[in-house]
């Protein structure tokens, strides 16, 4: 654009900085833009030039990332044993939510667990003996993103668990969780005791079996279908699962009743599915697995394909910087809570659940569930700011998952840490609030801020990859 | 006493509305003082130096806000606090709040994505930032306006250079007013769209000559800010030598007006070779280097006269007929005072170009003239809190800004050196410069009426109110007002420079 052409064109002026400014260019001009302006975050001080030096390549990395992550198609093929199918899963692995982590700094959900967990095993009789042997250096713990695996808060895997097998038809990797114990006293919010190991113990004996039979019955359930259906009835599958469960009921009643011989087992199951409305976020989640992690190993990538926590560290990791984890501390969600509880009472942040995130969903959706918009503030105008304030960090926009409310836009899809870190903006995550203490429970939900400690290293780590 | 504080971690908010808070809570009941800043070094050794550091700040960084209130109790201090926070979050939440606006754009990229036929970005974050953001306007194709200070001359150069490449033109950095397609940016004047297009390496200089144009009864087609810094050799130019090439391609400009202080060599050579070249009536003011014109009031008036075919002559000869009648507004002023002290002039300047004007008028009506700016025989001021015998002091300068906004926009600290000032026994003269138009306190007389007042039973106030008819502060009224208050009040800087230096000389003559 030359000076001349200035001249002969309305001015529309992008106003950085004092306000003022922009009002008068609007009056005189409009339309004008005002920029929401934030300091940089603070980073190593060659970081950007570097980037911005390679950015062709980058945007050609990132590109590839997104077609893989658009055109992933996760299907629920099929239930298993974790020993026999989980990557790497030993009699001594036990796996759990975030960024790697030892026992000396876990936190107390996680701790409890892991009680839990080897009580479960059978490697424990009393939870004083599971505490011994979890602090002994025994038991190998590992993250369930490194064996491709997820698990909504604590995320403890333990060799007998039973899993559910995604498989990313497209790309022909696969991702593994956990069943959804439902509310109460279960195991993810780190409760133990005769309850908790009773339950697990069904899910293994009745509950795993009868899904088995009905998912050989049925075939794969196509879930990419089944989330894009549930955005547009409402849920973001990360807080609010009720569609997505009562669509995957639907599709896999006719099997149970079909495949059980045992009418009670059938019936047990079946309404075990139906009382849980978060028994889809166990399927939500590891199709956002599945899908991202055959987005991994692309070098020059900035977009993030894990953002995960353990309740101790908020673990962040990127297409292009292999198995490296970038981390700071979680921090306590500024959330919405339950009558009786405060933010005193929460664990800091905790869970693989932000996966649903990294994909797209959750917090990225929020504006496709006004009915759980009081946990953003109260009107469905929050919820679509929040999701419209995404689009200016992610690289793309999803080809499946609609935002009704937005015209049916597609969700913001790929996180670009260039892009967090350059316009200082922080994903939003949609989440539930554990109680700090072991087997309380959740205490709340609502939108957390992610912290940008591991994004400005990941951001540094690219660079330096890069320079 | 009470001193309380709150850091608020990741908060940003610009300068201006953090004064406006800040001026707010200072006038709530109880509140000694309150100061609202983000939380960077400067600020925290400004905040330091008025005890007001409160220890919980000392870990703060760059991306926190900082509150502290200074009040006569803790209640009241804790009240002040609260203001501050509804203040600040009123501030965040538009008027949109529960509606479904899209949330505001967080860089250049994203606002250029929603803003189709985006052609130029105003830049007016802190300076160590800044060049980053203008880096980035230009990729995206964008001219840039940096109103911005505090950016180095490498990072000048380095912008200005790519920017030529692309056909693109960066005004500033510390460019305080350009009018673009009649767009008035930053600190600028409403004026009618004209002939005459103008390059400016001074702010205040060019809202002067857009001003007087207007008022002539002419037009602007543009107003090109550079940046003072731009006509240094370091420099080159590149932004002045650019937009006088534009002007000169420009089919409504028929004119062409340079303002800026003079050039450094290497420079004004390659501006002289351009002007060679223009085929059009090219006016250049270099203030401070002598000949014709010789102020900005100059300069504007022969640009009109090339603009109307008027013959230039006839028009500075009515300058020479006004100022005979000024000097015999200055004869009949003084003996209609009764009583009159001292016998020197105080310039209190907010425009660094109105300073500058004022010692090119000033020489050879007044002797021993003083600045903490000077130009030409003018004396450099020992300390420029402390004007001696006929002073001008520039406000805008560095030791007077560092921690507070523009004496254009905040009036505090010139009203008090008005007031002392005044009760000087050796001064006879106070001058002024009243800015309008954007950017500027949009309501000036409400803070110097009463000041004018106090000052006028003690000596001469003089005004030249800057400005055009269209400003949104309303001219007339601000000129009704100050001259009720007791000032005397020209629609020229020059004017009223002549007015007080002829009113001081007088009055010398009278008391010698």
């Amino acid at each position: 654009m030359s000076i001349q052409k200035l001249f002969s064109a309305p001015l529309h002026v992008v106003n950085v900085g004092i306000e003022a400014f922009k009002d008068t260019c609007e009056k005189y001009s409009p339309p004008a833009v005002q920029v929401d302006w934030r300091p940089p975050v603070d980073v190593a001080p060659d970081s950007e030039a570097i980037l911005a030096k390679r950015a062709a390549k980058i945007d050609k990395a990132n590109q590839k990332v997104m077609e893989i992550i658009l055109a992933g198609t996760p299907k629920l093929v099929g239930l298993d044993i974790a020993r026999n199918v989980v990557p790497g899963m030993t009699e001594d692995t036990i796996l759990h939510a975030g960024p790697p982590i030892t026992w000396d700094r876990m936190c107390g959900p996680m701790r409890g667990g892991v009680m839990a967990g080897l009580v479960y095993e059978g490697r424990a009789t009393t939870i004083e003996e599971a505490e011994k042997l979890a602090a002994s250096g025994k038991i190998k713990y590992a993250p369930c993103h490194e064996h491709a695996a997820v698990g909504p808060m604590a995320g403890i895997v333990t060799p007998s668990m039973p899993v559910m097998i995604i498989r990313n038809e497209k790309f022909g990797n696969v991702a593994y969780c956990t069943l959804n114990e439902g509310l109460g006293k279960v195991l993810r919010y780190g409760a133990f005791g005769e309850e908790v190991t009773k339950r697990l113990k069904w899910m293994e004996t009745v509950l795993y079996p009868v899904l088995k039979a009905a998912i050989a019955h049925s075939g794969p359930i196509d879930l990419k279908n089944l989330i894009a259906q549930a955005l547009h009835m409402g849920d973001e599958v990360h807080n609010r699962n009720r569609a997505g469960t009562s669509l995957l009921y639907r599709a896999i009643a006719p099997s149970i009743v079909a495949t059980c011989a045992n009418k009670d087992d059938a019936v047990a199951v079946l309404n075990f599915i139906n009382g849980n409305d978060h028994f889809f976020l166990n399927l939500s989640m590891p199709a956002c697995k599945a899908t991202l992690d055959a987005a991994r190993n692309v070098k020059g990538s900035s977009i993030a394909v894990v953002m995960a926590r353990n309740g101790t560290d908020f673990g962040v990791q990127l297409a292009g910087t292999g198995d490296l984890w970038f981390t700071a501390p979680a921090e306590v969600p500024d959330a919405l809570y339950f009558a009786g509880f405060s933010k005193a009472d929460a664990n800091p942040d905790i869970g693989d659940s932000a996966i649903t995130e990294t994909g797209g969903l959750g917090g990225f959706a929020i504006a496709a569930a006004p009915a759980i918009v009081q946990f953003v503030g109260g009107a469905a105008g929050d919820a679509l700011r929040y999701t419209l304030s995404m689009y200016e960090i992610t690289a793309g926009e999803s080809r499946m998952y609609q935002i009704p409310a937005l015209d049916f836009r597609g969700t913001p899809t790929g996180i670009d840490v260039r892009k967090v870190v350059e316009k200082n903006l922080v994903p939003v995550i949609d989440t539930g609030v554990a109680h700090k203490k072991a087997g309380v429970g959740q205490v709340g939900a609502g939108i957390v801020a992610a912290p940008m400690g591991p994004f400005a290293k990941a951001y540094d780590a690219l660079a330096k990859l890069l320079k | 006493m009470n001193t309380v504080g709150r850091v608020k971690q990741g908060f940003y908010f610009d300068s201006v509305t953090l004064m406006r808070v800040g001026r707010e809570l200072s006038g709530f009941p109880g509140v000694a003082e309150a100061s609202v800043v983000m939380a960077t070094e400067a600020n925290k050794s400004i905040l330091a130096m008025s005890d007001l550091l409160l220890s919980e700040f000392k870990k703060s960084g760059d991306q926190d806000l900082l509150i502290v209130v200074k009040a006569k109790d803790a209640k009241a201090a804790d009240a002040a606090l609260a203001k501050a926070e509804e203040l600040l979050s009123r501030k965040k939440k538009p008027a949109a709040a529960g509606g479904t606006a899209a949330p505001a754009p967080r860089d250049v990229a994203s606002a250029v994505a929603g803003l189709p036929g985006a052609n130029l970005a105003l830049i007016s974050v802190a300076g160590r930032y800044a060049a980053r953001e203008a880096r980035k306007a230009l990729d995206l194709g964008l001219h840039v306006m940096l109103f911005s200070d505090n950016v180095s001359i490498e990072e000048e150069v380095a912008l200005k250079k790519f920017a030529h490449k692309k056909g693109l033109i960066v005004m500033g950095p510390d460019c305080g007013t350009s009018i673009v397609n009649g767009v008035p940016l930053a600190f600028a004047n409403v004026v009618s769209k004209g002939p005459i297009g103008i390059v400016g390496a001074s702010g205040t200089g060019t809202q002067e000559v857009t001003c007087i144009i207007a008022n002539e009864g002419s037009g602007v087609s543009q107003a090109i800010g550079t940046g003072g810094r731009d006509v240094k050799d370091a420099v080159g130019g590149i932004a002045f030598l650019d937009a006088m090439q534009a002007l000169a391609d420009d089919r409504e400009t028929k004119v062409i007006l340079l303002v800026s202080k003079p050039p450094q060599p290497g420079v004004l050579k390659k501006i002289y070779a351009l002007i060679r070249k223009i085929k059009k009536p090219v006016v250049a003011l270099f203030l401070g280097e002598g000949g014709t014109p010789a102020t900005l009031e100059q300069a504007a008036l022969l640009a009109v006269a090339h603009a109307n075919r008027a013959d230039p002559v006839q028009a500075l000869a009515h300058l020479t007929r006004r100022d005979e009648v000024l000097a015999a507004e200055a004869r009949a002023l003084v003996a209609k005072r009764k009583k009159t002290k001292g016998r020197y002039l105080r310039g209190l300047f907010s425009g660094g170009t109105f300073c500058a004007e004022a010692q090119v008028v000033l020489d050879g009506i007044v002797r021993h003239l003083y600045s903490n700016a000077p130009l030409g025989d003018s004396l450099k001021l020992k300390n420029a809190w402390k004007p001696e015998k006929n002073s001008v002091v520039d406000l805008g300068e560095d030791e007077f800004t560092v921690g507070r906004a523009h004496p254009m926009i905040d009036f505090t600290l010139r009203n008090k050196m008005i007031l002392e000032q005044a009760a000087d026994p050796d001064v006879a003269v106070i001058l002024l410069d009243v800015v309008l138009g954007y950017g500027a306190n949009l309501d000036p007389a409400a803070e110097l009426v009463p000041v004018i007042q106090k000052a006028a039973k003690q000596v001469f106030v003089v005004a030249g109110v800057n400005g055009t008819i269209g400003d949104p502060q309303n001219r007339a009224q601000v000129v009704e007002a100050l001259r009720e208050a007791g000032a005397h009040v020209q629609l020229t800087n020059a004017a009223a420079c002549k007015l007080a230096g002829l009113i001081a000389a007088e009055v010398a003559r009278k008391n010698r």
